[in-house]
């Protein structure tokens, strides 16, 4: 029999903590679809996705209603679009066009893979395709977009990086009006994985199935509250807590992912384990750290507390699925985290001490909204920083940074919905032009040579 | 199908025999109860097997949720499994 008082847990994380499944993912690719044109390819991709999804939203709602379990976004990731307009990447945003309209037709919020893998050295037709992001974005309302500048095995593709730079200005301007939210929709990464079902960096890698679904699970606010139960606990203590309710969150995702891929009769993919914030208070990363003994998120003690609760839910929750994959870890979103903004708002958390906590979680410099002024080639050494660390640590850093049009420190930006808001952060001053300009690639660090 | 009822609210007379009048009705047999009361706060976890109910699961659900809001108590059907893989290893 149950025991009565684990359904009332359940029942009290699910209605009074929020835990849900944050996304279930489709990943679907697109390599049968090209075609010898852009127009016809076009064609094939908008079918294809539509076919392939048709029933992702039916049926993760009745899984939803069965469960009892909030299942928050469904969502579409696909082979990354330069690889598919590969002939003809002028005509790219007509792929781009295509996709938006098939995310439309299934009701889905977000569909990602309008992205490049260049972290070696970009191609011809790569560069061709990196200029179509800022147009992709902007007509565009669904579709996110990534590129791969660096990995541990290759280094970093520093002329990527200064590409980058300047892409992120353009798309800031593209979508002013909004306050530049199309770099929203646009992440940089160093290391990124194949199979990540969150947005906006996912895509659906080469290297995968067909079709699989994955499924993001989350659950800030259960953790907390289990913190909260052992307020006087030491530290081995409180990973133990965390340890043990990541079990249970990823037990929950596991079930959805295992019955999902069933019922849309596609391979189930991975669980990827990451606490991920949403700007609902009781939802917060953030306020587990201080609830760990912090005073404020963002002060000293801030990394090591999140040290700490990334190894943790790892730990449960790699016990609990036979698959894991993805991002695994904390993100760290200042936008997309109450706790988050109101340390910003109150001057309690850097742009430096953010970049220190990457070190240590997944995945990177999350929805920092940054002066609208800042240069081009601060922003690639801003990547380049991340990309670095990702490098040297063998791990996924990403850079998602918004340079808001027309605003400045202090002033503030609202995206809305899952998105949030966040205030203007400083950044250094002092260039790196000189540096950016250098182009050519860092070479990867010594211990990438395994074999 | 293994399905968990689960019923709270402030407790009132008639809880459990409009809760099981309406599951024996729809051919549902009850495997086990446990109930429990504090304070006024009533809280009762239901095993029921609906493997012979003519009902689909999300229709049942609805007249459940519908039948908590007549009663005044919020009234939950969901999938035994969810709790099976969160408490057990």
């Amino acid at each position: 029999m149950l025991n009565q008082s684990q359904v009332i847990e359940t029942i009290d994380m699910i209605e009074k903590e929020h835990l849900d499944i944050r996304t279930v993912t489709m990943g679907i690719s697109l390599l049968p679809c090209v075609r010898e044109s852009a127009e016809k390819t076009a064609k094939a991709v908008y079918e294809r996705v539509v076919g392939k999804a048709e029933k992702l939203s039916s049926v993760t709602e009745a899984l939803s209603r069965e469960y009892g379990i909030p299942i928050v976004n469904k969502r579409v990731s696909v082979t990354p679009v330069s690889l598919i307009t590969a002939a003809f990447p002028e005509e790219s945003v007509s792929v781009a066009l295509a996709l938006d309209r098939a995310a439309e037709t299934l009701g889905i919020d977000f569909l990602g893979g309008y992205s490049a893998l260049v972290h070696k050295g970009t191609a011809d037709f790569e560069n061709t395709f990196l200029d179509t992001i800022p147009e992709a974005l902007a007509s565009t309302k669904r579709l996110c977009s990534s590129v791969n500048v660096g990995s541990t095995r290759s280094g970093i593709n520093m002329d990527a990086v200064r590409r980058i730079g300047e892409l992120v200005k353009e798309i800031a301007a593209r979508t002013e009006r909004e306050g530049g939210i199309g770099c929203a929709k646009f992440v940089a990464f160093c290391n990124a994985v194949e199979d990540n079902p969150f947005m906006a960096g996912a895509f659906h890698g080469t290297g995968e199935a067909d079709t699989v679904v994955s499924v993001g699970v989350s659950g800030p606010g259960v953790i907390l509250h289990a913190l909260k139960g052992v307020p006087g606990a030491d530290l081995t203590e409180a990973a133990e807590t965390v340890k043990r309710t990541a079990f249970k969150i990823t037990r929950a995702g596991q079930l959805v992912a295992g019955e999902a891929a069933k019922r849309l009769g596609v391979r189930f993919g991975i669980v990827d384990l990451s606490l991920a914030p949403t700007p609902a208070r009781g939802d917060s990363v953030a306020h587990i750290l201080e609830e760990l003994g912090l005073e404020t998120v963002g002060g000293h003690g801030t990394t090591a507390a999140l040290a700490l609760l990334n190894d943790a839910v790892k730990k449960g929750g790699v016990m609990a699925s036979p698959r894991v994959g993805g991002l695994s870890g904390a993100f760290i979103p200042v936008s997309e985290d109450i706790g988050m903004i109101e340390a910003a708002e109150a001057g309690k958390i850097s742009v430096d001490k953010l970049e220190a906590m990457t070190c240590v979680c997944s995945v990177g410099l999350d929805m920092i909204a940054i002066p609208g002024d800042t240069p081009a080639s601060t922003i690639s050494a801003i990547l380049a920083d991340e990309a670095a660390i990702g490098m040297v640590n063998g791990k996924t850093t990403a850079m998602r940074v918004i340079p808001v049009p027309g605003k400045k420190v202090g002033d503030e930006v609202s995206f809305g919905g899952l998105l949030g808001r966040a205030p203007v952060m400083p950044v250094h001053t002092g260039s790196a032009e000189k540096f950016i300009s250098r182009g050519g690639l860092i070479p990867a660090p010594i211990h990438s040579f395994r074999n | 199908m293994r399905a968990v009822v689960t019923v709270t609210g402030t407790d009132r007379r008639g809880i459990i025999a409009a809760v099981s009048g309406f599951l024996s009705g729809k051919e549902i047999n009850i495997l086990d109860i446990s109930q429990t009361i504090l304070g006024d706060q009533f809280a009762m976890v239901m095993l029921a097997d609906t493997s012979v109910c003519s009902e689909d699961f999300l229709t049942l659900s609805e007249q459940l949720s519908a039948l908590g809001r007549e009663i005044g108590m919020n009234i939950r059907l969901q999938h035994a499994d969810i709790f099976d893989a969160m408490h057990n290893v």
